[in-house]
């Protein structure tokens, strides 16, 4: 086929949410951490903007996408200042010296 | 092979490379280099799904903000020496085990739905409708100009070619007007009767507050703490705030 179907897009999605998922999982670096979950709302996007294109979403998928781009910049600025808390209190930004977190 | 589709290859390659060449670097700068790179081609890909407010809010917020934060704070939290902070071999071999089987399992749901029924039947994108809707009409003002009539449907063609003009940011009035309230793109073609779509005006008060308390909480967050040194405190009731 010589046209771009929207399974191609969705197939983008998915390797973008399940490449953010183990970053998330793999990654000791809280700030490795951050970049996964940007990853994983990046596929979300793709998603919902490929609905927008091809379905009868239309512009509903376009908003919904642009409050995922501005809450996704808020949540890096938030988890940004609590990895830099972290950092002052573990001198370290590494999450599995955290357990003392637990409980 | 047209050019849609292969600029569509080009730009998912670069995107999936990327993604997982964030997962595989090793250090955080370099993560944070492919997340530039997947996030900028993200952005073309939203400009090949003709959103164009989209891919260039994308390239503003999340590669000229959210990254360039992320980097800042690699340099805020970075130590003297950068221990080589890798997970353990089982622990990697367990979480690509599910991310292989999250990939596999999304894969195949994507494939084997038969999305032409979907595709199809339903109206196109709003952007498509709006260029379909301008060119019927501009093809009925041209026949009506042509046979000596004036404007029918009481559109006249400097009409349709300055509204023509002002619809080359495609989807940003639509967007405009819907985080308004207003829908026109849904209601104006649309039968009396048909339910209403629905606007956005609540959402956008929400998320103008909740950007408003994220950064009033960041910057309380991340204010400085560190306590004065032993020798110069002339304070010493006041430790670290």
């Amino acid at each position: 086929m010589d046209q771009v179907e929207l399974q191609d897009f969705l197939l983008v999605g998915a390797i973008l949410f399940v490449c953010g998922i183990v970053c998330m999982a793999t990654k000791r670096s809280a700030i490795g951490v951050l970049m996964g979950v940007e990853l994983v709302l990046n596929g979300a996007n793709v998603n919902l903007v490929a609905f927008s294109r091809y379905t009868s979403l239309g512009l509903d998928g376009q908003v919904m996408a642009l409050f995922v781009i501005v809450l996704a910049a808020a949540e890096a600025a938030v988890a940004l200042a609590i990895a830099l808390n972290y950092y002052n209190n573990f001198d370290s930004v590494d999450v599995d010296r955290g357990h003392r977190l637990q409980g | 092979m047209t050019v849609d589709r292969l600029l569509f290859l080009v730009f998912a390659f670069v995107t999936c490379g990327s993604a997982i060449g964030v997962v595989l670097a090793q250090s955080v700068v370099r993560m944070a280099f492919w997340l530039v790179l997947s996030l900028g081609s993200t952005a073309a890909l939203f400009f090949l799904l003709h959103a164009d407010f989209l891919g260039s809010a994308q390239l503003l917020i999340y590669v000229g903000g959210t990254v360039v934060v992320l980097v800042f704070g690699v340099m805020l939290t970075a130590s003297g020496s950068l221990p080589a902070l890798r997970a353990s071999a089982p622990e990697l071999a367990l979480s690509l085990l599910v991310g292989g089987a999250l990939l596999f399992l999304l894969g195949t749901t994507v494939l084997a739905i038969p999305w032409v029924q979907v595709t199809d039947r339903q109206a196109p994108s709003p952007v498509l409708q709006d260029a379909a809707r301008w060119s019927e009409l501009e093809a009925i003002s041209v026949a009506s100009e042509s046979l000596g009539v004036p404007g029918a449907g009481g559109i006249e063609r400097h009409e349709l070619i300055e509204q023509a003009q002002q619809q080359q940011g495609r989807s940003v009035r639509p967007l405009g007007w819907a985080l308004l309230g207003i829908r026109p793109d849904a209601e104006l073609h649309a039968p009396a009767n048909a339910p209403r779509a629905a606007g956005y005006l609540l959402p956008f008060e929400i998320i103008s507050l909740h950007l408003l308390a994220v950064l009033l909480g960041a910057a309380y967050l991340a204010r400085t703490k560190r306590p004065a040194p032993a020798s110069q405190d002339q304070f010493p009731a006041v430790k670290s705030l």
